[in-house]
Parts: structure tokens; sequence; C-alpha cells
């Protein structure tokens, strides 16, 4: 019993930094922008991250910087794809590849390097609980904002006025251009939230989940994170469970294994990435889903026509 | 109102690029043409320094397996000061590229080039049949060319070593490893570790958690939580960097570092690192190459030859164990100990070395099998 409840531990550890970037995800895609420059981003914070961690001492300065780090990079994207139009994809690819150069390139005098060591945190009461307190109430506080953070985002996206604006970008920027809102600087927020969260994500893994740096720490975490958005149809609570998904048979194949079960190694590690393919097959068989769950112009690019 | 467009963005931003590449060109000396008087005025020019190069498979900032190799680099530099030049690719990816990384340094003129990794082999052959000049060096692989040879290390010494260690102080009786990919030397540094371990203690288990990768320090730290949540209380790895470790200490149980010495980052949970010291080997290659001595051959060294061994271990260790692990570091130095003596039996029960037989290097390359005590079954089992 206590292996399970380890198990649901590590998931939600692993699922964190998923959560965190797929939500910033979902909030630029919402708006309409498509940013595949994630892996990127998540690493220029995690390298910020830990440089911060490094000199401050301090996580949360960290966490700040992670995200500072982050929303300068989309900030750089925003411009480009907004309001020079350029192709998002092609953007993002260049911010990938940009951001994983350029962490590197910083992230050399910081290889092989420790932080202060940090206290654990455990929620008071509810960790002593027998089952439940080692499964849920151990965690890192950044593993229940990032829960909190999801059920915030849908309430702000779907019960809010900003949200109704913001998601009606992303439907028709047309229409939203020609009621009167500034989609482009909306849409610029947009960008610079997701890049923030994509930051704290990459922060989060250098600090606290590793914690240490070394070059493509990130390991296509941002990729994952990509892929949870169409895997949740673009609604956050759904993110949550994607994230924690990937993370719970990313640890539990390694339990298997451990447990001696006699499967190849190799097709367990295969399973994280099959089983979110395998999903997104599933949701994918019926177009019209697709269709009425997806921002309208995901991709596109907005030119007003004044 | 200014609305750029993007028309003038590009120009602004061609514009700026032309100016600085400008300036910097302008900033290099222009090339004067030298009189042929002060060549022959001048003295006769030093030779020309012996180059060498080395092509890493990670990052040399790993602390582990590439950051020692590349401390054996720089002993070769401090050995040979201005006679030898040397130089380094780092973060080659096996296969295409290694080809294109290896062959460039052969022109560049590198008379030696070492290739730090077993993905490294098929490229280096390619290469080497094309420089019959240039002397090709290649770690842990197994085929050779009149002008490369192989090299390697007895990691399962200092494994041994450090199951010994892990077999007495474990409270659990379980051991945790973590495996990069299941090919005969990490099968023999598993075997190892447990063999040294059941020598203190024969009910020893080990378990085994496969991440397929070199170098991936979060999944490195998923699977020594993983193998930590199933009840092992010691780990060791097979993989690069201090992931392994440092989720040992975070978690309040023990481990080993790999490669180097990586006491610095688990200040509670470092047991004793198993590092391997390649400047002996390095030195001798370069000076066989300088020499003319230089012959296709495999070398294979170990604790006796200073190029492994299980170092810092720490005070918490007890000192009966400290005693057993220097005497057999003794044997091991004077030649005396061979880690695989039979009897060896394989975990499904099957014999795999009579009792009292020494291992030989055939039997040491081909091993496909897990010892008795070590759980599961091999991903490439026959």
């Amino acid at each position: 019993m206590n292996e399970v409840a380890l198990l649901v531990a590590a998931t939600i550890a692993s699922g964190t930094p998923l959560v965190l970037a797929g939500l910033g995800l979902l909030v630029n895609e919402k708006a309409g922008v498509l940013n595949l420059g994630a892996e990127g981003i998540m690493l220029v914070g995690a390298i910020a991250g830990f440089a911060a961690a490094f000199h401050s001492g301090s996580e949360w300065v960290a966490f700040a910087a992670g995200a500072a780090a982050g929303m300068v990079l989309a900030a750089g994207f925003g411009v480009l794809v907004i309001w020079l139009g350029t192709n998002q994809y092609a953007s993002g690819l260049a911010l990938s590849l940009f951001g994983a150069g350029f962490s590197a390139f910083v992230g050399v005098q910081y290889v092989g390097r420790k932080l202060a060591e940090r206290s654990t945190f455990e929620v008071p009461v509810l960790a002593d609980i027998p089952f439940l307190g080692p499964a849920l109430f151990k965690q890192h506080p950044l593993a229940y904002a990032a829960v909190l953070l999801a059920l915030a985002l849908a309430w702000f996206l779907y019960r809010s006025r900003t949200g109704l604006v913001l998601r009606a970008i992303g439907e028709s920027p047309d229409s939203a251009h020609s009621l009167g809102y500034a989609v482009r600087w909306i849409r610029l927020a947009a960008v610079l939230a997701g890049g923030a969260l994509c930051g704290v994500a990459g922060a989060f893994l250098s600090v606290v989940y590793a914690p240490l740096w070394v070059e493509g720490l990130v390991a296509g975490r941002g990729w994952i994170a990509l892929a949870l958005t169409p895997f949740a149809t673009w609604r956050p609570a759904r993110v949550l469970l994607g994230a924690y998904l990937f993370g719970g048979v990313t640890m539990l194949q390694f339990h298997l294994q451990g447990a001696g079960v006699q499967i190849p190694s190799q097709f367990l590690s295969m399973l994280p990435y099959v089983a979110t393919i395998v999903v997104l097959a599933l949701i994918s068989r019926n177009p019209a889903w697709i269709r009425i769950n997806m921002p309208a112009s995901l991709g596109k690019p907005f030119h007003p026509s004044a | 109102m200014f609305s750029p467009t993007k028309r003038s963005w590009l120009k602004a931003a061609a514009l700026a690029a032309v100016t600085v590449l400008a300036a910097c060109g302008k900033e290099e000396p222009p090339p004067a043409p030298k009189a042929p008087a002060p060549e022959a005025k001048a003295p006769a020019p030093p030779p020309a320094p012996f180059k060498a190069a080395w092509v890493y498979v990670g990052p040399v900032g790993d602390a582990g397996w590439t950051f020692a190799h590349d401390q054996g680099r720089k002993a070769v530099e401090a050995e040979f000061g201005a006679k030898v030049a040397t130089t380094f690719v780092e973060k080659v990816p096996e296969g295409a590229d290694a080809e294109r990384v290896i062959r460039d340094l052969a022109v560049q003129g590198n008379k030696i080039i070492f290739a730090t990794s077993f993905g490294f082999m098929e490229p280096m052959l390619k290469v080497a049949a094309e420089f019959p000049d240039v002397k090709f060096e290649h770690a842990t692989g197994y085929k050779t060319a009149p002008n490369m040879r192989i090299y390697d290390s007895k990691f399962y010494e200092d494994t041994y070593l450090a199951g010994i260690i892990a077999g007495t102080v474990t409270k659990t009786g379980t051991l945790g490893f973590v495996g990069s990919f299941p090919i005969p030397e990490v099968l023999r540094n598993i075997n190892a570790f447990t063999l040294g371990a059941q020598s203190v203690n024969p009910k020893i288990r080990t378990r085994v958690v496969w991440v397929n990768t070199w170098f991936d320090p979060p999944k490195e730290s998923e699977a020594a939580q993983s193998l930590l949540n199933g009840g092992a209380d010691v780990l060791l790895q097979n993989t690069d960097s201090t992931a392994v470790l440092q989720t040992a200490e975070k978690n309040g149980k023990l481990a080993f570092g790999w490669d180097s010495d990586m006491s610095a980052f688990a200040p509670n949970a470092h047991l004793g690192s198993a590092i391997v010291d390649w400047s002996n080997y390095y030195k001798k290659a370069v000076r066989d190459a300088m020499e003319g001595t230089w012959k296709t051959e495999r070398t294979v060294w170990g604790v006796k030859e200073g190029q492994n061994d299980l170092v810092k271990i720490a005070a918490s260790v007890p000192e009966d164990a400290k005693k057993k692990v220097a005497g057999i570091q003794e044997a091991m130095k004077a030649g005396t100990f061979e880690v695989f003596t039979g009897p060896v039996v394989d975990n499904t029960g099957k014999e795999r070395l009579a009792k009292d037989a020494k291992a030989d290097q055939d039997w040491k390359d081909k091993v496909d099998f897990y010892v008795r005590g070590v759980e599961g079954k091999l991903p490439t089992a026959k």
C-alpha cells in the first residue's frame, strides 16, 4: 500500500512541470497563438531559475527569474508573430532551437554546481493521514499551486469577461477587432503569460525536481506539454489529467522495472509516449469534436484591416 | 503613425548585420606581405606541437563520464606542455555526425584521436581507413584496424568494492541500480556489485531499472526514486550525472558517485565514488604515438594500474567494511584478485562459471545475464 502512495506522490511531482507548461500553452492557444518554442522557453527558464537559486539561495526568486526569462523570450516571439505576421510554426521552432543553444551557452558555468539545501514541505495536518498523507500532501508548494492554477484558469476562461474576450480573439479575431478590442495587445499578453508559466515550469525542473543544471535538462518535456493541449481538448482541468497521466505512466514503468516485471525495459520506456498518442488518436476520431474545441484562429496570423 | 512593415524591419536588420560584420572585419590586422629576410634571420622555429584530439559523447560538465575523460586530457597537457596541443569536441551524437567530426579532426592535422563512447566504433573505423597516418583510439569497443586500437577499463572492480560497502550498510537488504543500456559492460558492473555485496551478506538482492540513456538527469532521478520507493536503500548507477546520488540524499538514503568524485553533491548520502582515471593511459597512448611505439592492441586497465578505484569512502562506513575493501584493493593492485571467480550462477539457476575458475576476457565480454540475487529478467535475454 505504501508503494502505491509513493507512486501517486511521484506521479504528482513528475506531472507538475507539465501542468504548468501545459496551462501556459493553453492560454497561448486560446488566444490563437501556437507557441512551438515551449521547449526553448522551458530551457531558458530552467537555467535562469538555477542561476537565480544559486546566487540568491531562494527558490521563489528562482521561480520569478524563470518566469521573467520566459517572458522575455515570449515577448520576442510575440512581436515576431503578432506584429510582423511571421509564420507561427517556423518562429516557434526557431525559438526552441535558440532556447536550447542559449541556455547551454549561459549554463556552461553552472554545470556541476550544487544548490543550497532546501527544507521539505508538508501540509501540516493532512500529511499524517495514513495513505493519503504520503500520497498527496507531501508535495512542493508549486504542485498545489499548479492545481489551483488549473482551477483558476478554468474559472477565468469560462466565467469571466476577460476570459470571454480572450476566447473570442482565439475564435475570430476579426470579429473581436471590429468590436473594438485591441486584439494584438491581448494576444501579446496571452503569449507573455504562457511564456512566464513555461519559464516557471523549467525553473521547477532545475531547482526542485533535478535539482541541477545540465545542457538539455528539459529533455523534451516542452514538446510533451505542447501535445497536452489538444490532448486536453483545450480545457484546463483536462490538462491536469493529461499531465498526471503522462507523469504516472513514466513513474509506473520505472516501478514495474524495479519490481522485476517481465516486460522489456525499452517497451516500458516507450509507454508514456505511446499512451499520449493513443489518447490523442481516440480523441481525434470525431473531427467535429476537435473542431468544436479547437480555437478557430489557432496558428493563423491576424492583420487588422484598418 | 510610425507603422513599421516587415520589409522595413528586415532592411534595418540586414543593414545592422552588414555593418557589424564589416566592423569586425576591420579589426583584424591586415595580412602584410612578410619579406623573406626576417625568416632567414630568426632561429629555426620550434617543432610544431603534436596534435591530439578527443571526441566526447556528452558535455564536459556532466561531472561524470566525459568529465573524467577531460581530466585525462588535461593531464596529457600538463605532462607534455608545449610539445602537445590538445583539442576536444563535446556532445557528439553517436552515428553519422560522429563520422564527420572525426574526419574533420583528422583533416585538421591531429595525429591521434580518442573516441570516448561505444557508439563511435563504426564511424571511427570508417575514418581510420581513410587516414593511415593517424592513430585512432576507441574506448569500450571491440573492433580494431592497423591504425585503430581499443582501450577499456575495469569498472567492475570499482563496483565490486562498492558492493562490499553496500552489503554492509544496507538495512533493507535490497540494493538499487540505475542502468543505462543492457550491454555487457553494464551487466558486468551490476553483477560485480551484487557479488561484492553477497561476499558480506549472501542474502542481498539487487533491483535494476533501465533508463535507456547514458545521460538524462530528470529520468535518472525518477528511476532512482522508483527504486527507493520499492525498498532499495543503497543505490549505484551506470549513468553519467549526479542525479541518482542527489535523489538518494533527498530521501535520506545512500548511494555512490560514478566516474568522478561526486562527494560534494551529497554530504550525507555519499558512501564512496567509483572513479575512473584515464590520465595514465592517455599519457601512455600519446607517448606511444609520438615515439613511434604505437601498435594495435587492446588495453584494459583497472585498479592495478591506477585507472579505477573507489575513493572518498565515507567516515560513516563501518571499520570492518573499510578493512575488507582495503584488503581487496591491495590484492587487485598485486594482480591476485579476480572479481569474477567461480562459482558464479545466474539468476535462472544456470552455472556460468565453475568453482574456482577465473573468468577470462572473452567470458567478460560476453556477459549477458544477471547473477543470482539480481531480480528480474534481462531486457535482451535470449
